[in-house]
């Protein structure tokens, strides 16, 4: 897939009201593959940050016998950081307001990670 | 370089045993993004362990970092690999001039010159090393000393008395991923507490920083789902980490007022605890 194939691919994620963002990032290196972002938000960072949580998340999960994580969600005072893996390795990336509907972000972030599977 | 960057990591996400993973390390130390570069070609390295552009390109980054140590390590490994290999010449001559060892450094440099005796950054550095200025600046081989002091746990098993899945699903941790209460197994029924723990104090700290980093506040909670149960972590105090896990029949909302409830619990033995 093209770049802008995963480009497309955040369009309904970034639809979402409340959503400030959403990228594509490798899950190993924390690399930004495509990203839509409002301005100020780095987008380096959070691929990096949420490449990271993810390894460290997916490790305890395993650990706990509940299995790799298929979606997950963290709340913040401020925001939120929400993110499905991909069949490939790839993180579907969503950042959001606190109130945003959570549920809904969860769809379109797993619409996505099949279209980039 | 942007640009290049994304296309780089989309090939590089597609074909993760790509050699486009040197160009890609390349340009992010460039952009003096080392903690990407660095693991960009730490990864690129353990697919392609005998590349010597990549030893190469992670000595550049290390030194870049002033990690002159671990710099001349990955220098020497890929002379090792390629003996006429100008980059790793260059990079160990450039080493030996910072620590004022200027006979070592013309010895590389005209190893290196012999080799590819039209670079001109080759004459340039001879000149300045036959000009005798030592840099002077050497690897610091400091060592912090590691505290000898481990938290002792608290001998408390009934945080949860009454608490459903208070001795299987619920974990109540310190900052050091000690447990404090709880117990954890997993759905075959085994003991999975101590492992969990371990992984868990990594995962608070780094949603703490995620957090943080990205303007978001302070952590509140962090929900997860797996193919077999869903887990919800909280920081009942900045101390401390509880963890509730339930199968998935158990719904993710429901989960957090279990997670709350609990949370609430241990807040309340941990000051008394104080």
């Amino acid at each position: 897939m093209s770049a802008h194939g995963y480009e497309a691919a955040l369009h309904g994620i970034t639809g979402v009201r409340g959503v400030r963002g959403a990228m594509v990032v490798t899950g190993a290196d924390g690399l930004v593959v495509a990203e839509s972002l409002m301005e100020g938000i780095k987008g380096t960072a959070v691929a990096a940050l949420a490449a990271s949580l993810a390894t460290r998340l997916g490790r305890a999960m395993e650990a706990g016998g509940v299995g790799s994580d298929v979606f997950w969600h963290l709340q913040a005072e401020r925001g939120a950081l929400l993110v499905v893996p991909a069949r490939s390795g790839m993180l579907i990336v969503a950042v959001a307001d606190p109130g945003v509907n959570a549920g809904l972000v969860r769809l379109e972030l797993l619409r996505a990670a099949e279209s980039v599977a | 370089m942007a640009d290049d960057i994304k296309l780089l990591s989309a090939q590089l996400a597609q074909d993760p045993h790509s050699l486009v993973f040197v160009r890609l390390g390349e340009l992010l130390r460039q952009k003096r993004q080392f903690d990407l570069a660095q693991r960009v070609a730490t990864n690129g390295l353990e697919r392609h362990p005998h590349l010597a552009d990549a030893h190469d390109l992670l000595a550049r980054i290390q030194a870049d970092r002033h990690d002159y140590e671990h710099a001349f390590d990955e220098w020497d490994m890929t002379l090792r690999i390629a003996p006429r290999h100008t980059g790793a010449l260059k990079g160990l001559a450039f080493l030996y001039f910072k620590v004022g060892d200027l006979a070592q450094a013309e010895s590389h440099l005209r190893e290196a010159k012999k080799i590819d005796p039209d670079d001109p950054a080759v004459d340039q550095a001879l000149a300045m090393v036959r000009g005798g200025v030592p840099a002077g600046e050497r690897p610091s081989t400091e060592v912090v000393p590691v505290s000898p002091e481990v938290a002792e746990p608290i001998p408390e098993e009934r945080v949860f008395a009454g608490l459903e899945g208070a001795q299987e699903g619920l974990l109540l941790l310190d900052a050091a991923g000690q447990v404090l209460g709880g117990a954890l197994r997993s759905a075959d029924g085994r003991d999975a507490t101590q492992a969990v723990a371990a992984y868990l104090a990594g995962v608070s700290q780094e949603a703490g920083r995620t957090a943080k980093l990205l303007g978001l506040g302070g952590w509140v909670g962090l929900s997860a789902e797996g193919p077999r149960g869903n887990v919800h972590l909280t920081p009942p105090t900045n101390d401390a980490l509880l963890l509730v896990v339930r199968d998935r029949s158990v719904p993710m909302g429901r989960l957090a007022v279990i997670a709350q409830r609990a949370s609430l619990i241990a807040r309340r033995w941990l000051e008394q605890q104080a």
